[in-house]
């Protein structure tokens, strides 16, 4: 029987992204709907009745949400190509606290860095910059977070990078110059098709964003 | 090589439970210590430099943070009585719940807990409406995880005890019979089962220590503004 894959998105949301690359390394055949986050469709409702949110995957007619939960479902199905999370226990748990950390950290703090002003902003811009060199310090002299190859971290932090432009236009400064390491990772993750194939343009992603300073009133 | 594994955890600390629940449950030989959190040993700095926290499982000197880490880890170490499922999908749904007690039902608690007058009056509504996700949940089910104690249940299990306490200090029922009939059921037998019905930490205890801190929150609240 053949497998029928549905993936529930939004083009910007670096979750949905995520699972995007994994069903990409995979070479999973599936169906893409777009969703209006302003106007959510009654499958969206169905499938995701607890949070209400993107993404959602639906694999023969049953959802999976949380993308971290996404990700990890995709690896464990489709096992026999491209493994996203490692062998060994200990360098799993490993995986899983950095993911768990970037989901902690990454999304409210990068959030602040546009959507709000003065004090406010400058805090959120001080701590974005340490949540990225914790992880600069993790990814040390490897070439991916997961080691030689590119791996479950690697795949959920991504993401992040089409929105850099936006943290760093609204928020005045330059994460090339705070952390250097960090952009040479991302450069590698980039020569990846399945990653450059999944991340939209970083200016379309800003005029998003300004968009939404304006519904959320920042200045 | 002789396994050797030590579990940091605080007395009270529900998170460090579900640690100390999974290893017993696993008939695992360990170490446990309970750290002065006002005072926090050498070995948890070190061993959990990001987020100086407990719980922290150390095994062969090589340290895991973060409970449902933690859980996941164990059960895929030792892998006699499993806390997951095999099939992919009962996996994720099994996740998904764990993540939901920790990212919506702890904090909706808390805010009940920690809120004063008008605003605890809608954190109250707020944390029942999201109980309510988990009472649907449960429909023909004795456990989250099925016939048997599974990873939801573990992380999930705080529910067990630490409501009665913080009803007790709140002088609030958040969790009635009548209307939660199957978590109050599933909170029941859950405290009651093996390993966990000996582990709980004292009543009294929790009790005094919630409520100490929740003075500060009611002191404000009395504040004139």
């Amino acid at each position: 029987m053949a497998d029928e894959v549905i993936l529930l998105d939004f083009w910007a949301s670096m979750f949905g992204i995520r699972v995007r690359i994994a069903l990409a390394e995979k070479g999973v055949k599936y169906e893409y709907k777009e969703q209006d986050l302003f106007n959510k469709s009654p499958l969206l409702l169905r499938m995701n009745p607890v949070h209400k949110k993107i993404p959602v995957l639906i694999h023969n007619g049953k959802s999976v949400c949380e993308s971290s939960i996404i990700v990890q479902y995709i690896d464990e199905v489709w096992k026999d190509k491209a493994p996203l999370l490692p062998y060994d226990p200990y360098q799993r748990a490993q995986a899983r606290f950095w993911v768990d950390f970037i989901d902690k950290k990454m999304y409210d703090t990068s959030r602040k860095t546009w959507a709000t002003k003065g004090e406010e902003q400058e805090a959120a811009k001080k701590e974005f910059i340490e949540v990225l060199k914790t992880l600069g310090g993790e990814l040390g002299d490897k070439p991916f977070f997961g080691g030689d190859n590119f791996g479950y971290v690697d795949l959920c932090l991504i993401p992040y990078y089409c929105w850099f432009y936006s943290y760093e236009t609204f928020g005045k400064f330059s994460v090339e110059a705070e952390c250097p390491k960090f952009i040479a990772w991302v450069t590698r993750c980039l020569q990846r098709e399945t990653v450059a194939k999944a991340l939209p343009d970083e200016k379309k992603v800003f005029e998003f964003v300004s968009v939404l300073r304006e519904k959320i009133r920042v200045e | 090589m002789a396994e050797e594994v030590k579990l940091l955890k605080t007395w009270s600390s529900p998170f460090g439970l579900r640690a100390f629940w999974i290893l017993k449950l696993k008939g695992v030989q360990f170490d446990f210590i309970d750290e002065d959190l006002s005072n926090k040993s050498p070995l948890l700095l070190q061993s959990n430099p990001v987020y100086k926290k407990v719980p922290v499982l150390i095994h062969n000197g090589k340290p895991i943070s973060e409970s449902l880490v933690i859980l996941e880890y164990v059960d895929e170490t030792w892998k006699q009585n499993p806390l997951l499922p095999e099939d992919p999908y009962e996996r994720a749904r099994a996740r998904f719940w764990a993540k939901f007690g920790d990212d919506k039902v702890l904090a909706s608690i808390w805010n009940a807990f920690i809120k004063q007058g008008k605003e605890q009056e809608e954190a109250i509504g707020l944390a029942i409406e999201t109980l309510k996700f988990l009472e649907e949940e449960l429909k023909g089910k004795r456990f989250f995880g099925g016939e048997k104690i599974g990873l939801p249940d573990l992380a999930l299990g705080w529910l067990a005890n630490l409501i009665g306490v913080f009803e007790e200090v709140i002088g609030v029922k958040l969790i009635e019979k009548e209307r939660f009939p199957l978590l109050s059921a599933w909170m029941q037998e859950f405290a009651e089962a093996p390993v966990i019905k000996e582990s709980w930490p004292p009543h009294e205890k929790l009790v005094t220590k919630f409520r100490a801190i929740r003075e500060p929150y009611v002191a404000a609240a009395a504040q004139p503004k």
